[in-house]
């Protein structure tokens, strides 16, 4: 292709997101509209397993060992357990740090006296954290099959909601949005086609003169592109300022709330939204125009 | 005149000289519910000459639409050759169909401008279509214009020109390319008689420089008085076909 026809295809592009100014704000409100509420979906959605996984990893599975079971085995273990798939990290507490803990944290410094031998000496233990709840019942099989194992400690209850919560989430957010994307893709269908319509005649004397297919379609695509990047754009723009001022407003009316939880960043929710929206907004934009430019090029 | 053999599987000679050459063409259209099919050609053979200026007349319905629907390959014909500049039509690829069409021009009735550009545009669109460099472009385009005689038009829009006017731009952006053909459909339709007359009268011009010049057209004074060859089409056929000739066919 000559450097001229493309300069002018892309002028042609331009000019047509000027030419039918209705239709063109149409189609870029509804990629919006689509695109704004799959940013908002995907931002919430992010948040949500963001806060999942960190309750999971918060959740440990304790291991407590059979009298006699010396440090060198434990710590064996804590290896074992550190290569297994399912485990985040492995906390190793011994029976002096797990005395000193409770120490601290009952406030008894001055009833110390009265415990001459540390009465928590069978207490050594594992606090094994895991990053898959569901994977927690897997975890405990392979323990209990351990003949050093005494006691497990694990909460089943709080392992298996979490589960249930993530897998629930992650088939709504497939299906709703599966739903959001053919719904644009018909609104835009639609739209495009009839752009198209109206220059139908247009097309008609290109034809005539002898433009290529290629040649007729690219500034239609062009300007599909464009109005997709711009539909894509301005929902962006729009999160970008939303989230913020949520992520402030949750922070200012409920503090303990915040720092539980535990929000994402902008950035990393953008570092995400940002490639999906354009990307979802230039293929509407690119496959709208050019599969109905197809449509209309039977001169 | 030198034979150009083009295979032995075609049966009609064709000579270096020939602009358009029609074989016993039939063409009829597809039978649907609504309508039980239609000859609208039936058996049509006629030779054009490069360097010609041809009327081809006939009433409603006789097959002078598409007749020039098959010249331009809008349409191919259900039986027959139609060549035109050497080239059969109907065993043309789709994709050799731009570059077929520019080396014909086409003026229609509603003149067919972009109605977004201005004039100077409309013209330069053609020549952008065939890639033609810029350099070039901005001096075939004021050229073209200034023969139409609408130098000082560049920059108007199709709807603030006469009908006159508009047609001559479509003329313009027919011709800047060179076309060794210029088809016009029902060129004067539109027109009141002294638009009607200077169109005309470009077309003639045109021709005498050899572009080769075929007008379908109901225009019976104009016809009759610029003695030119007249086809005359009736029913799907030819009527008559005179050299230098008037209006022949009568209701």
């Amino acid at each position: 292709m000559r450097i001229n026809t493309l300069k002018y295809t892309l002028k042609e592009g331009f000019k047509g997101l000027f030419r039918n100014k209705w239709y063109t704000l149409a189609s870029i409100a509804t990629i919006s509209a689509c695109l704004f509420l799959l940013g908002i979906f995907i931002a919430i959605l992010m948040n949500f397993q963001h806060i999942v996984e960190n309750v999971q990893k918060g959740v440990a599975v304790t291991t407590f060992f059979v009298e006699g079971t010396t440090e060198e085995e434990i710590l064996t273990m804590q290896k074992q357990l550190e290569g297994r798939e399912e485990v985040d990290r492995v906390v190793y507490i011994s029976a002096e740090q797990a005395w000193a803990d409770f120490v601290e944290d009952m406030n008894m410094g001055e009833y110390m006296d009265g415990f001459p031998e540390n009465p928590l000496a069978k207490s050594a233990n594992l606090e094994i954290y895991i990053n898959d709840a569901s994977k927690q019942a897997d975890l405990v099989s392979y323990l209990e099959s351990s003949s050093i194992v005494r006691r497990i400690n694990k909460s089943e209850l709080a392992a298996n909601t979490l589960s249930g919560i993530d897998s629930l989430v992650g088939v709504a957010s497939i299906g709703i949005i599966g739903i959001l994307f053919l719904v644009s893709v018909f609104l835009i269908s639609n739209t495009v086609t009839i752009g198209i319509s109206i220059r139908k005649e247009e097309i008609n004397i290109m034809k005539y003169i002898g433009a290529t297919d290629f040649f007729v379609r690219f500034p239609f695509i062009i300007e599909g592109i464009l109005i997709g990047l711009i539909g894509a754009a301005l929902p962006l723009a729009l999160i970008y300022v939303l989230y913020n001022q949520v992520i402030l407003g949750i922070a200012g009316q409920f503090p303990s709330l915040t720092s539980l939880l535990g929000f994402l960043d902008v950035t990393a929710v953008f570092e995400y939204l940002v490639p999906v929206s354009l990307g979802i907004g230039v293929g509407i934009g690119f496959f709208g125009s050019f599969f109905t430019c197809k449509k209309h090029l039977k001169v | 005149m030198a034979k150009n053999k083009k295979s032995r599987a075609e049966a009609i000679e064709l000579y270096d000289d020939d602009a358009i050459v029609l074989d016993n063409v039939t063409k009829s259209y597809k039978v649907t519910k609504a309508n039980k099919g239609s000859n609208v050609l039936k058996g049509i053979s006629l030779r054009i000459k490069k360097g010609e200026f041809v009327f081809i007349v006939g009433d409603s319905g006789s097959g002078k639409s598409t007749l020039i629907k098959l010249l331009l390959r809008e349409l191919t014909s259900t039986t027959g050759s139609v060549y035109v500049l050497g080239q059969n039509l109907n065993k043309m690829r789709h994709r050799k169909v731009p570059a077929f069409r520019r080396r014909l021009g086409v003026v229609f009735q509603d003149f067919r401008l972009l109605k977004s550009m201005n004039v100077y545009d409309n013209v330069a669109f053609a020549q952008y279509i065939t890639q033609v460099p810029e350099k070039e472009v901005r001096r075939n385009v004021p050229e073209m214009l200034g023969k139409v005689g609408l130098a000082g038009k560049y920059k108007a829009k199709p709807r603030q020109l006469s009908g006159g006017e508009q047609q001559r731009v479509a003329l313009a952006r027919a011709l800047v390319n060179k076309p060794e053909i210029l088809l016009c459909d029902e060129p004067t339709g539109n027109l009141d008689p002294k638009n009607s007359w200077e169109i005309m009268k470009l077309l003639e011009e045109f021709n005498n420089e050899g572009t080769t010049v075929v007008v379908v057209t109901h225009n019976q004074e104009i016809v009759d008085s610029m003695q030119k060859r007249v086809i005359t089409m009736h029913k799907g056929n030819v009527w008559s076909d005179e050299e230098t000739g008037g209006y022949v066919y009568e209701n």
